[in-house]
Parts: structure tokens; sequence; C-alpha cells
């Protein structure tokens, strides 16, 4: 009776993980639980493990201790590709697109692990963000910053993932591509991908996720729903820039 | 006139370079080896070519002025044939100084090249008279020469300097010209145009006269890349007809070539064709998935052991005196475990560290077959002697008939290509792009990047063993002195020059450097030039890192990254120059209304 259903079950929960970069320990007991359809923010300062936690998830570096859950099943120890299979992909940081190669080929990079015709997915990336379309065919690294930002998100979507992490999706870009971008986030959403946000703009992660939870030197100090979040009153303080 | 002082720090420059690669051709020796070989008869030797050419080249560059959008270029004339003229007489100049040191003081007994002789040759005291003002005036002569070039409507020039390439390309490569009018039985021909070696003047003028109305396109990257956008722009149906004629087109001339050449042109590419199918396998492993690896050698050693120890009856310790056919799938299989097993630890690395490990493993896969402890089974320095070649039918393919060893190297070669291109073209090729592109990303995106590392190394093994495998049957015998770290830096060198990431580049490469100059125990068409191989060798992977870095046939990708830049101006300047051009008229016609 207990057992959780389909519905229920987290689409990515971690318990109690600790992960260390040689002797350094850099993430504390960390546990987090993201359920279907939601969109979930990271916050915190500089250096407070933020990244680490994505790495972990990806299995780029593997946890010490504790247990990271994807739909149901164990996956420490997988290779990233193993997991990156069970429909989790990422927009890293900075958006890292390959940038010699044409946007067409960053993209098809992006539906790497499925075998099969992909045109479909490149013309419902195409619809999300018309402006590629006449792009397909120049270098990557000649777009500007909002269009390589379009690309980054699309390459993880090609994957067809049904967990996107988003690695400081805000970062170096322009406010007015700032706020296009969540909107993009949350029609991503909508269409029924869950997305992990790993963000220090807190006031706009928060704006559009459903929860948060907020790192601190690798351990969670504090974990809400979002709108509670922003009217937390130590919140407010430490990472609203706020003083009462 | 006077000169600004851009343009005189500019001459100033260039008369340095022209002034230093002289006396440094002339310090080292090649001056004077080169003498004995005439290329023109009587007047030109390879010598003095070897040691004026940077000249003319010098005086035309102190007047080049790179052409920039919205500044009109400077009007050309005098000032030009001036600039060039001080450009050669700096540089003679300093080729005098350096005539004047080496007379009067005794250097040989740190340069020995720098000889009595030498004088003799740079002061012309045989041919001209003058002395050392002959010194001096044949570099402003020839630098007057460069400078006034810019005075020639462009077509012009690039006819005289076509001209001009291949009247010197057919004196330099007077062996493989006389060898192939012999073959098509025109040796009267060649018997009259030829002397000592070297093209009669009077041929050479003709050559000259009848090269010279040929119209000369432009070539270069731009060319390239027009030549594939024209290709790529052809309907499929058109384009795969065209392939099949090709196709049929090159295997023709590729079975009528051996023939052709005769066999001491079919040893050298034969030669050519190895080096090819190692370079393509090297550009998988460096040019595709962007690992360095300095010790490929490793696995045309291996292949050509495994072949040797598989088929020779004088294998020390086990020889089944297998066919070569027979040993040819177990060598490749060899080179692929060995792939496997050098790969595997080293994998992890990246760039710089990579590179020095598998220099590493390298020379000890060499020092292994050299060592005492193995000669039992490898023969040690002695290596492994009679090798018995490749049967066929009733005959015996080896060494000592090139021709067919050619047409195993050409098929060998097509074989390499065509595993590269559709490996490059396949869904590992990509993840190879993206491994090389940013290795933390390609695995987020779900490429198992030990996995395809290890797949690049493991293709580059087997491409090297088969290598070698043809190695051993085309030799008769292996040494452990054939596999050395040199072989590794010239397949290198190859794929740098030539192109990386791209099968032509790797071609051309190959057919340049081993073809012409000649690989590590390997001659080249220049025999000549053996004793200064590496040292062209070196110039030449200086020059191109500076001044092409891309290669010769550049992979798309690379041209792109390296010269982002430039293809945008290009882009802009061909749409903004244009207009420019055309002002006359647009300007006559906003001067109507004034009228």
């Amino acid at each position: 009776m207990s057992e959780p259903t389909p519905i229920d079950q987290p689409v990515l929960e971690l318990r109690n993980v600790h992960t260390h970069y040689g002797p350094v320990h850099v993430l504390k007991e960390v546990s987090l639980e993201i359920r279907p359809g939601q969109i979930v923010c990271l916050l915190g300062g500089n250096a407070s493990g933020k990244t680490t936690t994505l790495k972990t998830i990806l299995g780029m570096v593997s946890p010490t201790s504790g247990e990271v859950v994807i739909g149901g099943r164990i996956v420490n120890g997988l290779p990233t590709a193993e997991i990156v299979k069970l429909g989790v992909s990422m927009v890293p940081e900075n958006r890292r697109l390959f940038n010699r190669m044409t946007v067409k080929e960053n993209l098809e990079i992006g539906a790497y692990l499925r075998s099969g015709d992909t045109s479909e997915d490149l013309d419902r990336i195409l619809k999300l963000f018309p402006v590629l379309e006449q792009r397909l065919t120049q270098r990557a690294g000649t777009l500007s910053g909002g269009e390589q930002q379009m690309v980054a998100v699309g390459r993880a979507l090609m994957a067809q993932p049904k967990l996107l992490l988003m690695d400081e999706p805000s970062m170096g870009l322009a406010p007015i591509l700032v706020t296009q971008n969540f909107e993009i986030i949350q029609q991503i959403n909508q269409a029924g991908t869950t997305v992990l946000m790993v963000e220090q703009n807190a006031r706009l992660a928060l704006s559009i996720a459903d929860y948060g939870y907020v790192l601190q030197t690798g351990r969670i100090v504090l974990n809400d729903t979002a709108q509670k979040l922003a009217t937390n009153p130590e919140m407010r303080r430490a990472y609203l820039g706020e003083v009462d | 006139m006077t000169l600004t002082t851009r343009e005189a720090r500019k001459t100033l420059r260039w008369s340095v370079i022209a002034g230093l690669v002289m006396v440094f051709t002339s310090a080292v020796g090649m001056m004077e080896s080169f003498d004995d070989r005439l290329i023109i008869y009587p007047v030109l030797s390879l010598g003095y070519l070897m040691l004026f050419w940077i000249v003319p080249l010098a005086g035309f560059q102190a007047t080049h002025l790179p052409r920039l959008e919205g500044i009109e270029p400077p009007g050309k004339g005098l000032s030009n044939v001036l600039i060039g003229a001080l450009t050669g007489l700096g540089a003679g100049v300093i080729l005098a100084v350096f005539v004047v040191v080496a007379d009067r003081f005794d250097l040989r007994e740190v340069f020995v090249s720098i000889s009595p002789r030498l004088v003799r040759l740079l002061t012309f005291e045989d041919t001209l008279p003058g002395g050392l003002l002959a010194t001096v005036l044949i570099p402003t002569l020839l630098g007057t020469a460069g400078g006034a070039f810019h005075l020639l409507r462009d077509n012009l020039g690039r006819r005289l300097v076509l001209a001009l390439e291949w009247v010197l390309v057919v004196a330099i490569l007077e062996g493989v010209v006389a060898q192939i009018l012999r073959q098509i039985r025109l040796d009267a021909l060649g018997e009259r145009i030829y002397t000592q070696r070297a093209l009669e003047w009077f041929a050479a003028v003709a050559l000259f006269l009848a090269i010279l109305p040929i119209p000369a396109s432009r070539t270069g990257t731009n060319q390239v890349e027009r030549i594939r956008q024209r290709l790529f722009s052809i309907d499929p149906a058109q384009r795969i007809r065209n392939s099949v004629v090709s196709a049929v087109v090159i295997l023709v001339f590729l079975i009528l070539l051996p023939q052709l050449l005769g066999s001491l042109l079919s040893e050298v590419l034969a030669n050519v064709g190895l080096f090819l199918i190692m370079g393509l396998g090297l550009n998988i492993v460096v040019g595709l998935a962007g690992m360095l690896d300095l010790g490929y050698v490793a696995f045309f050693a291996v292949g050509a052991y495994t072949v040797a120890v598989l088929t020779s009856s004088l294998s020390p310790r086990f020889a089944p005196e297998l066919s070569w056919w027979l040993a040819l799938p177990v060598a490749l299989l060899v080179s692929a475990l060995s792939g496997v097993m050098i790969g595997t630890p080293v994998i992890r690395m990246r760039g710089d560290y990579l590179a020095i490990v598998t220099l590493g493993f390298g020379e000890i896969i060499r020092i292994l077959f050299l060592s005492d402890w193995l000669s039992p089974i490898f023969g040690g320095a002695q290596g492994i002697l009679d090798i018995p070649g490749i049967p066929l039918g009733v005959t015996r393919v080896s060494g000592i008939s090139p021709e067919s060893i050619l047409y195993f190297a050409f098929a060998f070669v097509l074989i390499a290509a065509w595993v590269s291109w559709s490996l490059q073209h396949s869904r590992i090729g990509r993840a190879w792009n993206a491994l090389r592109e940013d290795e933390t990303v390609a695995a987020a995106m779900g490429v198992n990047t030990v996995r395809a590392k290890l797949d690049a190394f493991i293709v580059g093994a087997i491409l090297a063993g088969g290598a070698g495998a043809l190695f051993a049957a085309k030799l008769g015998s292996v040494f452990p002195s054939s596999f050395e770290l040199l072989v590794s830096i010239i397949i290198l060198v190859v794929v740098i020059v030539g192109g990386m990431g791209n099968i032509v580049g790797v071609a051309v490469g190959a057919v340049v450097l081993i073809g012409i100059l000649g690989g590590p125990n390997v001659p080249g068409l220049m025999a000549e030039f053996a004793e200064f191989k590496l040292l062209i060798y070196g110039a030449l992977l200086i020059f191109m890192m500076l001044r092409r870095p891309e290669g010769l046939i550049p992979a798309r990708a690379r041209y792109r990254e390296l010269h982002a830049d430039e293809a945008d101006q290009d882009a802009w300047l061909d749409k903004s120059i244009h207009p420019i051009q055309s002002r006359p008229s647009s300007s006559e016609t906003t001067a109507e209304p004034d009228c």
C-alpha cells in the first residue's frame, strides 16, 4: 500500500550523499528529492558545492557514500553515459558548446545516445528557438551569447530528457536574455520535463521554481517551497540581499 | 623620394631575414653540397637556387601591404622597386660581410662547411667578374625583381610565377621526368633536354614561354572550399555518376601508374603509400579524437615484427613460416591488442601528458625488440631476415619488384582512406569530434569517452599494423632501427603539414614530404636533400605553424577555428570591396543633377 505510485516516485533523489575531491570533503550529507514535473532550484554562493552536486548526479564524480537514485534505480558508480541513457541531460555552466562544430552538429551530438531518426527532435527544437533555423550551418562559436544559450538548451533537449540539469543558466547573459531564458525553462517544464537548476540569482530562480534547496559549504541548510523560501527572513538576508 | 619609417623598418627587417637565411644556408653547407647538382644547364645550380630563393621573396614581401577594408590600396610605383632593391642590397651586404669574415678568419674548426670553395662560390670567382661586388649585386638585382613584381598586373604576375615554378619542377625532378619519358619511349627527347641531370637552358626558356600564356587561377584555401561547395551543390544522382566515373578513371590511372613510373619511382611512391597509411591512422588518433600520440611507430613495429616472426624461415625461436596472407590478419589483431594494451593505461590522460607517456611507450616497444632478453624471439639488433614477401599465384611479390609492391600499397591506402572516411562520418566520428572539442561536455552528452578514445587508438593501431605488415614484406627483413622515434615524429609532421583531420590533406602531406624530401631511412625524389632532410622538415614545420597552422589542405573545422576572423573579413571584403571598385559609375549618377 505504501509503495509509491510511478507518478509520485521522485525523478531524482539524493540520499545522504557525501562527495570528496581527493581528501577535500565537498558535499556533506546532501539529500534532496525532485518529483515529476517540478522545477527545483539549488541555491548557494560560490564554492558551496552546487556544481559538484550536478556532477555527482551525472556520475562525473562518484559519491563517497550515500545514494543517487534516478527513477527508482540506484546509479552510484555508473558511468556518465549510462546515467544520460536514463534520461538526464545537462546544460553546462557557461554553455560550453562545441565551438568549432556547426550548430546542427552540436544539436546532433545531443541526441548521440538515441539511435534512429532525430530530425523530428530537430524540428521541435527549431520550433522552440526559431532563430536557430538560419544558424544551423554556422559555427557555434560565432553565435551571440543568447543564441549560444539556445543551442546549449536545444542540445540537451535533443536527448528527450526526463530530467534537465541546468548549471547557472543566467551566467554571462544580458538581463533581458536572462528573463527570456527563464521563460524558456518554464516552457520546457510545462512540456513535461522536470528541471533541476543551479543558480546564483536566487530571486529569479525562486520566481519560477516550485521548490528550493540552499547549499552552504557543501551542506543543505534550508529547503522549502519556493514561495516560503522567498519570504524566509534568513534567506532574504543571506541570499536576496535585503536588509530588514 | 623618401621612405616612411614603416617602410624603412620593413625593408631592414626583410633584408636581415634574407641575408641571414643566405648566411645560414651557406654555413650549414647546403650551398656547397648542392652546387654539384646543376638544375638549368649551364647557368643555375641547386646550390645557388637554395641560396638565393629567399631574396626575391623578401623584396616582394618588403613592399607587400595587406588589403585593408576602407583604406584605398596605396599606389604602386617606383617605390616598390626601390624598396625591393634596398632589401636585396641589404641582404647582399650581409652575405658579403659573411664572405669577408669567412675569407679572413679560419672558421672551419667550428663551422666545418665554411671552406675556401664556399668563398669562391659566393664570390662567383669561377663564373663572374667583380668578386665581392657580384656577391652584393646579384641579391640587389633579385630583390629589385621581387619589388618590381608588384608593378605587374595580378594575372601576369601569377602566370610568371606559375611558369617559373614549372620550369624549376621539371628541372629539379629530372629523374622523374626523364624516367617517364623513357617509359613512353621518348628517350630522344629526354636526352635532348637534359644534360648532366640539368635542364638545358633553351629547353627551360621554351618551357617557360609555353606555360606563360596559360591563365593561372588563384589557388589556396578559398579555392579548395569553392571546389568543395561546387561538388556538394551538384544533385545527388549526378554526384554518384560523377564519382563512379572518377573512381574508374582513378583506378585505371593507378593500374597504369607503376608501369609508367618504373621501379625507382615506384619504390618512392610505395614508401609514400606506407607513410600515408600510417598518416591516415594517426590522423584518426590526433586529428579526429584529439589525442597527441608520439609513440605511434610502436604499432607499425608490432605489425612488421608479427609478420616477420610468422613468415620468415629465419625467425629465431618460433618460425611457422606461414603465408603472408595468413600472417596479415594475425598482425592486424596483434596490433589492435597492443593498441588496447598501450591505450588502456594512458587513455585518461590529456594533452601534453598523453604525448609524453605515449612517447615513452613507443620507445619501450622498440627497446623490447632490440633487447637481449627478447632477442631469442625477435633477433635483437640483428633483426629478422628472409621474410619471403607476398605469395600471389605462382609469383611472389616483394621489394625486389617495387611496381608490384606499389599495387599493394595502393590497395592498402584505398582501404585505409575508406575506413577513415566512413568512420569520420559515422556516429563514432561525431563522438570523436565532440571529444576533441570538450571532453567533459562530450561525456555529459552520453559519449563514453574512455571507449571512444580506445576505439580511436585501436583503429590507429590496426592501420599502422597493416602498414607494418606491408613494410616487412617489402623490405624482406625487419630491424629495430627501422622503428625509431623519428618515424612517429615524421608521421605527425606529415599529418600536421598536410592538414590535420583531413584525408586529402594527409595524402598531400605524405606526397610532399615523403615523396619529395624522403622519410626516415627512405629516399625521396630529391635524394640531394638527404643530409638536410630534417633541417628542411623543421623549417617547414615552423613555417606552417606560423603561417598556415591548418595545413596545406585543411579540414574545414580547423580552418574555421584558426582563421575565423580572416574568413569573416574575407566575406566582408567580397561584399564591400566590389562596390568601392564600381564607385566611379555611381558617382557619375550622383553627379548628374548638378549638371
